[in-house]
């Protein structure tokens, strides 16, 4: 019985962990989709999306909060990608391997800064009242953080799905992800859809970090933490897909929340780096494979 | 970059001003240098793999790291008393050596394993990775996890591997004295002749026909297969390769140093040591070389007049070499050169044309 509870608990704990890789790896995986880019620096608009939440809530005090800094983190997080697209991704767009080198210079020096304007010890964003509660079901505690996370992560993947679907900006991500050629052949201007998705996807990594700034400390390491696991998901999740990041999310965070029954932390993350190798073997392609007939992608 | 007669010999200057080096600097500046010659070994092993074979490893410090504590590992255990255990072993409660800690007690066990145990890990991890054909972006993402997981353990497993604060306290080498100026003038010249062979031994693979097949798989791996040759192996041996040279770079660093932690394993040291290679030329094996003690001895020089300002400094050199120099100093040395014979050259075609 015990076993069933600590069972329930950790399966719990790895939805939550999943809602976290989820907004952690969805921008990286819709620009890696599109742009073929890695951005090293995606954990670092993380740490920005952190540092804008504790900046508003200095301004801001009181129980919406967290509503506001929401979409600041986003809009902030969203103009510094921006900036990144224009100076140094455009320059390398024909060197994926070179890009994923700059961006990670620029992480350097986003980390560096943080640590000389905020300190290098965190700042901590404390939770609204409404969310340091929980509720028990039978020997099991949900805190509310926790669900709120994971609401958090359902909004932002249904969000990002209906705009992909049904509006503009979405038909024309789907048209230059299919064939960026023919799109552009059509008058497209492939180069500002790549920028909006760059935007929105580090602007994604903005959210997720006022979230993360609901579990723990602001440190200028903080998207450090997260983001290894995020490329995980996206490399065991296939070609920029929706539906194999999330899936990949949640194999991994169920896979590290389980693990962590009877391991420690660090072996449970060299379990969970066993898996994505293991699991590589037999579905190279990822868990959605896009096919294709072209011989090199 | 060769073509220039005076250039064609200059690595006797070089390599005679690199020998009688301890006579010239002091013993503070001998350490750093051979410290720096250390990593120039691990450097060539990134031309390997990254320059001619295109593919992008961050998990050179997983290797480092190997051959640093195996040669850590038995430096511990000599300087012991019999009977003993290593103080971190002690402070927390370990009763009896590890097993795997046990062989470390001979020296020759511990040389093999510098060799060994990278080349066994790195090419069994290699060949499952390359085997199912992932490249690109998708093993570079895949070995800085390796980096990330090999740091986190070696931090966590304190009581068997000690911890964050890692393995030193070394006395004693193969019977010879550590520390002392004798000492340090023989470490030295011993990396010197290591980073000698790696580089000679590099440069002869290079221009054999694995070296022609390894840089055709990199610039189109499915005309080589389409050829009949298979691409894995080749790819697996420049792998373990540049695991071997990063592992014996790690222990001789080890040892300069006197001693080896979590922190020259992990995420940000194994992008560091691909910044070198990036500074000096990816494609260049003297590039590599020169980019290892460059980007280093202006580490060691910024970082102690200003540590605020070496994070931005590396920063924005990595972004400006890799936006505008892909090929490092050695390509810009190499245009530059080119650009001189070009000039030497153009009278001739301008009579040339006119003759015509």
């Amino acid at each position: 019985m015990l076993d069933a509870t600590l069972f329930a608990g950790q399966v719990f704990n790895g939805f939550s962990l999943a809602s976290l890789f989820v907004l952690a790896a969805l921008g990286l995986a819709l620009s890696f989709g599109l742009m073929r880019v890695i951005n090293m620096a995606h954990g670092e608009m993380l740490m920005l999306g952190g540092y804008l939440a504790y900046l508003t809530y200095l301004i801001v005090p009181g129980p919406a909060a967290i509503l506001v800094a929401m979409p600041v983190a986003f809009l902030g997080a969203a103009v510094v990608g921006g900036l990144m697209e224009v100076t140094v991704i455009r320059r390398l767009s024909s060197r994926p391997l070179d890009t994923l080198l700059a961006t990670w210079g620029v992480s350097l020096i986003l980390q560096q800064a943080a640590r000389s304007v905020f300190g290098p010890i965190g700042v901590g964003v404390t939770a609204p009242d409404w969310l340091n509660t929980g509720f028990a079901l039978g020997s099991l505690y949900f805190p509310s953080t926790r669900i709120f996370i994971l609401a958090v992560a359902v909004a932002v993947l249904a969000g990002l799905g209906l705009l992909i679907a049904r509006t503009r900006l979405g038909l024309l991500v789907r048209a230059v992800n299919q064939d960026r050629m023919m799109a552009a052949a059509s008058g497209i201007n492939t180069r500002r859809v790549d920028l909006a998705v760059f935007c929105l996807g580090t602007g994604i990594a903005g959210l997720a970090g006022v979230v993360l700034s609901l579990l723990g400390p602001v440190t200028p390491s903080v998207g450090q933490s997260y983001i290894v696991p995020a490329f995980l998901v996206v490399v065991m999740g296939g070609l920029g897909s929706m539906v194999g990041t999330t899936a990949a999310a949640i194999i991994l965070g169920l896979v590290s929340a389980l693990s962590q029954i009877f391991l420690d932390v660090s072996m449970s993350q060299v379990l969970m780096l066993l898996f994505v190798i293991i699991f590589l073997q037999f579905r190279p392609q990822g868990v959605v494979a896009t096919r294709s007939r072209a011989l090199e992608g | 970059m060769t073509d220039h007669p005076l250039l064609r010999h200059a690595w006797i200057p070089v390599l005679a001003l690199a020998v009688l080096a301890p006579a010239l600097v002091s013993s503070y500046d001998l350490n750093l240098l051979g410290r720096f010659l250390a990593m120039a070994i691990l450097a060539i092993g990134i031309v390997l793999i990254w320059g001619e074979g295109g593919i992008l490893t961050l998990g050179q410090g997983v290797f480092f790291g190997l051959g640093g504590y195996s040669i850590a590992m038995y430096l511990k255990l000599v300087s012991l008393d019999p009977g003993y255990l290593p103080d971190f072993m002690e402070w927390s409660g370990v009763m009896s050596l590890p097993w795997w800690w046990v062989p470390f007690q001979s020296p020759l066990f511990a040389l093999l394993a510098v060799v060994l145990v990278p080349a066994a890990f790195a090419g069994l991890f290699a060949w499952l990775v390359f085997r199912r054909r992932i490249a690109g972006v998708y093993f570079a993402l895949i070995t800085q996890a390796v980096a990330l997981t090999f740091a986190t353990l070696l931090t966590s497993q304190q009581s068997t591997t000690g911890g964050y604060n890692g393995l030193t306290g070394f006395t004693t080498l193969f019977g010879m004295e550590l520390g002392t100026d004798g000492a340090n003038r023989t470490l030295y010249w011993v990396t010197l002749g290591l980073l000698v062979a790696v580089f000679a031994g590099s440069k002869w693979l290079m221009a054999s026909r694995y070296g022609t097949l390894l840089r055709a798989t990199r610039d189109g791996e499915n005309r080589v297969r389409f050829l009949g040759y298979d691409t894995t192996p080749y790819k697996v041996v420049a792998f373990a390769l540049s695991a071997v040279f990063a592992s014996i770079g790690g222990a001789l660093f080890t040892l300069h140093a006197g001693v080896v932690s979590p922190a020259f394993v992990g995420v940000v040291p194994s992008i560091e040591m691909i910044v070198w290679v990036a500074v000096g030329g990816r494609n260049s094996l003297w590039g590599a070389v020169a980019g290892a003690l460059i980007v280093n001895f202006a580490k060691d020089i910024v970082s102690s007049a200003m540590p605020e300002a070496w994070l931005y400094v590396l920063g924005l050199v990595f972004i400006l070499v890799v936006t505008f120099l892909p090929n490092g100093l050695a390509g810009l040395a190499d245009d530059l050169l080119k650009r001189r014979r070009d000039r030497a050259s153009a009278p001739d075609a301008a009579l040339l044309e006119e003759a015509q």
